[in-house]
């Protein structure tokens, strides 16, 4: 027996709303699918036309992502055989491993520069929110709209005279220059965002800690902060996405010491052309962090992008 | 505890005048109720004195040292406000002990524990003292609120609308809760509501506020019984006083222009004829609504009366209020 409830949908509405969300889910997914696959396909499995849907499965990619190679003569190969299960990939193909690839430094400065200026970025804007939204700061509205107006063009119209600030700076290809650079682009959102999370807060929070003997500082470690964690976590995630993927500024100003992944990862070139098991296979790996940053703060973030709206 | 005045104080927020130049003495251990409706400075006034609203003019004294340019911790000030005073991401036992681990107080912790179990026995919350903030009843929350003031021995406990959101049989023990509590620990006391009951039944001395200004202070006897203006005499009383022209009835003396009656001021059986035209038996009391020459009337009458809407009652004033044309009392 099915009653009509008004919060509870009919199982037909459900099955409706799962095949769409199901549909809709398989969609947008397709693209990651794929490249989660090409990351395990053969270099002949990668290109093959028509595209194979049903392929062994190899690591070759990922042992290319992540190692130099040389050819070396059957008798070398033979003289030498292979101890571990990459070097075998490796030698079935007439090849030994030289070194490692550049791709984990690559990584290594993407995770130091996206998660350095997140860093930056949220405390930064923690601090200036909570300082637009609890004091009369004269010209408020103005330095918040001109704080604002940093975004209404696109970060890369300012390339060129970025660039060359850079160079006499010497911040060029530096990790401080990427995370002060994304560090600023980041900083009107965060500001923004933040200060409306801050504003949801009340302030009898703070006062009732200050008539109870705390300073404002420690009213805002023990009081403040804690109500904005949500906040924080939602700004501290879009931040992350921006410096994460950011490319352009990336190519312009970065070349191998500061370079991040997603300029090196398209530059990955096999014997013969493209190597695009290891391209995937680097997009799948950088893909990583970001997503389980955002599922270790989804609970935060969720009610986070609400911009407060369902608070208490 | 300590004696708390105002001089003078006065506070604008651009061009709204909040507080108009306030002179007022809280006594040592008193219980003093500051009446007004909403919009009156009430709010404001707490917010001076614990130095979260800096004055325009005027000098605050707790102890009689001036505390203007004091810090709210300075001040020894302990403070209920009337909304969002606990923590949602605290215990209910760690909002209550905040107080007792701030800096300047820093108390040991067994003290800490020993005090908040006392505060939860007296508020009757020591059953949900591991609960989540959030997981409180309305009533239970604002038990709480009171709790983090109580468990802290200031100069003066400034109470915003305290009992304001809860529902009727819990305010009335709360009152007395407050009262007794306020009695028992000599605490001075400054509470601020728009409730009348609240004020007749804990207040030692009450003050009636009209936009930011005290207009009255007094003992609640006082003020009811001698208000100095028709404002004031409608703060208290109920059924309200009623406001009649002076000329109604004979007797009233040169430039009133209105005349206050409360119940006991109208003398049933002898003077003008007036019409029943409701009669509301609320339990206790008996309402009658009268209506006499195009005024209406409400009084009380015997609470098992016989009459029916459209019987005549004749009523005179006795010993009435006398207004002139300001409002201002002259008999
Ligand atoms: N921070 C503020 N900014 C502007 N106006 C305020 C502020 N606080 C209070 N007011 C105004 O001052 C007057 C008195 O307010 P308040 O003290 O809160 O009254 P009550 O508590 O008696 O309701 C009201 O008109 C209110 O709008
Ligand atoms: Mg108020």
């Amino acid at each position: 027996m099915s009653s009509f409830s008004v919060t509870e949908p009919s199982d037909r509405q459900k099955w409706i709303a799962g095949i769409l969300v199901v549909g809709y889910a398989l969609i947008t997914l397709m693209p990651l699918i794929w490249i989660l696959a090409t990351g395990f396909k053969s270099s002949p499995d990668a290109i093959a036309y028509p595209p194979k849907v049903l392929f062994e499965p190899t690591l070759e990619g990922y042992v290319n992502l992540f190692t130099t190679q040389t050819r070396q003569t059957p008798e070398y190969l033979e003289a030498n055989p292979p101890t571990t299960w990459y070097e075998e990939i490796v030698h079935d193909k007439g090849m030994v491993i030289a070194g490692p690839s550049r791709f984990g430094g690559r990584f290594l400065n993407s995770v130091i520069i996206g998660f350095g200026s997140t860093f930056l970025s949220v405390f930064l804007g923690t601090l200036a929110a909570y300082a637009f939204s609890r004091y009369r700061i004269p010209l408020k509205d103005d330095l918040m709209f001109f704080i604002l107006s940093t975004r209404m063009m696109p970060p890369i119209a300012v390339a060129i005279p970025i660039f060359l600030m850079f160079r006499s700076l010497g911040l060029s290809d530096t990790h401080a220059g990427m995370i002060l650079l994304y560090t600023a682009v980041n900083l009107s959102l965060s500001v923004w965002l933040l200060k409306g999370f801050m504003d949801e807060i009340p302030r009898e929070y703070e006062e009732a800690a200050l008539i109870d003997g705390y300073t404002r500082f420690q009213a805002f470690c023990k009081v403040v902060l804690p109500q904005a964690t949500m906040g924080i976590a939602a700004t501290a995630i879009f931040c992350l996405i921006f410096a994460w993927n950011e490319y352009a500024f990336a190519v312009l100003l970065t070349s191998g010491n500061a370079q991040t992944a997603p300029p090196f990862i398209p530059t990955i070139i096999g014997v013969g052309g493209q190597d695009w098991p290891a391209v995937a296979a680097g997009a799948t790996i950088f893909l990583l962090p970001v997503m389980v940053f955002t599922i270790l703060l989804r609970k935060h973030l969720l009610r986070g992008i609400t911009f407060g709206a369902v608070r208490k | 505890m300590a004696e708390v005045s105002l001089l003078n104080v006065a506070k604008t927020f651009g061009d709204t005048v909040a507080v108009e130049d306030m002179t007022m003495t809280v006594p040592d251990s008193a219980f003093v109720v500051l009446l007004g409706p909403t919009g009156v400075g009430k709010t404001t006034t707490l917010r001076l004195i614990a130095g979260l609203e800096r004055p325009d003019r005027g000098d605050i004294l707790i102890h009689g040292r001036s505390v203007v340019d004091e810090t709210p911790a300075q001040r020894d000030v302990a403070m209920v406000f009337q909304q969002y005073s606990l923590y949602p991401h605290m215990t209910v036992r760690d909002n209550l002990a905040f107080p007792l681990r701030s800096p300047i107080h820093r108390l040991p912790e067994d003290e800490v524990a020993r005090k908040v179990r006392e505060v939860a026995d007296v508020l009757r919350i020591a059953h949900k003292l591991d609960n989540k903030a959030t997981a409180l009843s309305g009533g239970e929350m604002q038990r709480v609120s009171i709790g983090r003031a109580l468990v802290r021995d200031p100069a003066i406990y400034l109470m915003d609308e305290p009992l304001s959101s809860l529902d009727a049989k819990l305010r009335a023990d709360l009152r007395v809760e407050l009262k007794r509590v306020q009695a028992s620990l000599g605490a001075t006391i400054l509470y601020v509501t728009h409730d009348q009951i609240e004020a007749m039944t804990m207040a030692t001395h009450v003050g009636v506020l009209d936009a930011g200004r005290l207009v009255q202070f007094g003992s609640p006897r006082e003020i009811y019984e001698s208000p100095v203006s028709l404002y004031v005499a409608g703060r208290l009383g109920l059924p309200r006083i009623n406001a009649l022209p002076a000329d109604l009835f004979p007797g009233a003396p040169a430039g009133a222009r209105t005349v206050g009656l409360r119940p006991e001021h109208i003398r049933h059986g002898e003077g003008k004829p007036s019409r029943v035209v409701r009669i509301e038996h609320l339990g206790d009391q008996t309402r009658l609504h009268l209506m006499l020459e195009g005024h209406d009337i409400v009084t009380l009458t015997d609470v098992h009366t016989d009459l029916e809407p459209g019987d005549t009652v004749a009523i005179e004033p006795r010993n009435a209020l006398y207004f002139d044309a300001a409002g201002a009392r002259i008999a």
